[in-house]
């Protein structure tokens, strides 16, 4: 039998007349919860950031033809030699197309996909950028610019001119910022592209690409995939890569397995391409909850400490209240009680920090050379750490005030009468 | 009617060395009797008394209280029947001092819970007026005399309209004015009201003015 407006009206005396402790407590929760959502909101829109650089621009699924030899090697289809150990020295790549055989139908194919949220396909050509004697290495990307922007937020990587202006003028490039830079080359210009096979293309330069990356921003530029196809001498249906997204990226490698038997090509996935950025993610995050766990727990201590005292100092009120009719299981709810209010609000107040705080970063300027599409510093305002951090402050304020609570329940009320 | 008795009850303390206490305490007090009890120092008054409010169950024999047997009930019962039937008056006062006078007298019967928040106040109210410091209602506890503390104490152990009302030395640490007021109030409550009171106290003053005398002489009673 309790009466919780009882309970709850001398927990509120009691924290109501220690205000000072009362506050001091809250405020250690406080800074506990908020330095963990800056914490997690900062690094966890840092790796959001990194990953992006890399995965945003991956396909999670990549479809092309790889040179290599084959696995059915023809000694082991001929049935002469059928059960024998069959030892082939010397094994050559088998000679085959670098384009996508039938690249048109199969991408009709995957549109119609279910799991696919959308398929773009690129041209790619050899080439090298001529500047006067000057020879420079490149890859030159025949894209179709608006779907590159939809689905791998190409967009975001041009820094000079606009992806959109590629569509105005068929001989246009979007030319890599290194190899702007080598050349010193600026929007608007011409530049003179010879392809392997010996002709030269004179491009017009209407918006500059930098990925951060500087391996690719020294080689890479993108041209219309029709231009593309032209610098390689070949037809429309030329394809040598197509790129797959999908509604769920989870699905891919699942996905790329099945293409793979089904249409003899090689596709890979996004997980097996770039494995190790996963790896860093989970090790970040780890470190991260690790240093956020260790803060709230110093807050729970100091909450453990101050109830400790404050019980020390209500021990005739422990007495009183048992010897009137009030059980120890009536003295352990108002304790407890405290210690749950301190943490709800010491919690709030720090889901209120840790968002203002999260947007003061969000706002300070951030440049780097590397990252030409960042202003400010990166902040993710994911609700779970919201609702992670509140959880945690409730949970370890509970037990921070179990301990002490349990104590006043146990108290002996003749110890402490007949001591006086 | 007996509204309290016992039957045989022995205590020992174990520390630091075993001692036998309270030895074969048999007594019955009647409903309206105003007793009291004396002794000397360590004859094991005291340790009667907190048997017999069920605060210390470490004890052999039977207690039977409005009736009903109390002995080794849980301590979860016994705080319930503490909180209904047994009224307590200590020497040291005992009030919240953070809370004001008419919460500490609220406080038992809100506990109980029979009664709705304003009928509790009408009777706290009530029992403040019936012991002359109702004026002192709003006022913080801790800001009271000590004569006046004992008398918000004595409405408090009222408040839930107990069987019995037990008292350590209430009066020990008052001056013979207050004490002489305190004892008039229990006198009337005892007389008036038909209320049982059993009294621990050492002032012989007090004692030859109430209906009994219990006399303690290690550990047993002598009459």
């Amino acid at each position: 039998m309790t009466n919780y407006k009882v309970i709850f009206d001398i927990t509120r005396t009691h924290l109501q007349t220690r205000l000072k402790q009362t506050s001091v407590a809250a405020l250690g929760v406080t800074f506990g919860i908020g330095t963990f959502i800056i914490m997690m909101g900062f690094m966890t829109g840092l790796n959001g950031l990194l990953d992006g650089l890399v995965l945003n621009r991956t396909p999670h699924i990549h479809i092309y033809n790889e040179i290599k030899p084959t696995d059915d090697q023809p000694i082991e289809l001929d049935e002469a030699f059928a059960g024998n150990f069959n030892i082939i020295h010397n094994v050559k790549p088998k000679e085959s197309l670098v384009r996508i055989h039938n690249a048109l139908p199969l991408i009709a194919e995957l549109q119609k996909d279910k799991r696919v949220k959308g398929v773009t396909s690129q041209a790619i050509a050899r080439v090298f950028y001529v500047a006067g004697s000057i020879q420079l290495n490149g890859i030159v990307n025949g894209i179709d610019v608006m779907d590159e922007i939809k689905l791998f937020n190409f967009g975001d990587y041009i820094v000079e001119g606009s992806g959109e202006s590629l569509l105005k003028r068929t001989n246009g490039i979007l030319l890599g910022a290194g190899i702007a830079k080598k050349m010193s080359l600026d929007l608007g210009d011409k530049i003179n592209v010879s392809s392997v096979n010996g002709g030269v293309f004179p491009l017009k330069i209407v918006g500059i690409y930098q990925s951060g990356l500087a391996e690719v921003d020294n080689t890479q530029s993108f041209v219309n995939v029709k231009t593309a196809q032209q610098l390689l001498g070949e037809g429309s249906n030329y394809i040598s890569d197509i790129n797959v997204k999908l509604n769920n990226m989870d699905l891919a490698p699942e996905m790329a397995k099945e293409l793979t038997k089904s249409f003899d090509l090689t596709a890979t996935d996004i997980q097996t391409a770039n494995a190790q950025f996963e790896t860093g993610t989970s090790i970040r995050n780890l470190i991260t909850y690790a240093v956020s766990i260790t803060l709230l727990i110093v807050a729970g201590f100091g909450i453990y400490n101050i109830l400790n005292m404050l019980i020390y100092e209500k021990m005739n009120d422990i007495a009183i209240l048992k010897a009137t009719g009030f059980s120890g299981s009536d003295v352990k709810k108002i304790f407890i009680s405290q210690a749950v209010i301190i943490g709800f609000i010491g919690g709030m107040l720090g889901l209120i920090l840790g968002f203002v705080g999260s947007v003061i970063i969000d706002h300070t300027p951030f440049n780097t050379e590397a990252l030409p599409t960042i202003k400010t510093y990166p902040i993710n305002f994911n609700p779970l750490f919201y609702i992670v951090g509140i959880t945690f402050a409730m949970i370890s304020t509970f037990l921070a005030g179990y301990l002490p609570a349990r104590k006043a329940e146990k108290i002996d009320p003749v110890e402490i009468i007949r001591g006086q | 009617m007996i509204v309290l008795e016992t039957k045989n009850i022995n205590k020992h303390f174990h520390n630091p060395i075993d001692f036998h206490v309270l030895k074969d305490i048999t007594l019955s007090i009647d409903q309206g009797e105003f007793v009291s009890i004396m002794g000397k120092s360590g004859c094991g008054k005291s340790t009667l008394l907190y048997i017999l409010s069920t605060m210390d169950t470490d004890y052999t024999g039977e207690l039977h209280l409005a009736g009903k047997i109390v002995s080794g009930r849980p301590q979860q019962e016994l705080a319930v029947i503490r909180n209904e039937h047994i009224g307590f008056v200590f020497q040291f006062h005992y009030l919240l001092p953070e809370f004001s006078v008419i919460d500490n007298v609220m406080l038992p019967a809100r506990k109980l819970g029979k009664k709705s928040y304003k009928e509790i106040k009408q009777d706290a109210y009530d029992k403040l007026e019936l012991l002359g410091i109702k004026e002192q209602a709003d006022k913080k506890a801790s800001m009271l005399s000590g004569g006046q503390k004992q008398r918000v104490s004595i409405a408090r152990a009222l408040i839930n309209d107990p069987a019995i009302i037990m008292g350590d030395e209430p009066t020990g640490n008052l001056d013979s004015k207050n004490s002489e007021n305190v004892f008039n109030i229990f006198k009337d409550l005892s007389s008036q009201q038909n209320l049982s009171l059993l009294i621990v106290t050492h002032d012989q003053d007090f004692a030859n003015k109430t209906d009994r005398i219990i006399e303690m002489e290690d550990g047993k009673i002598i009459v």
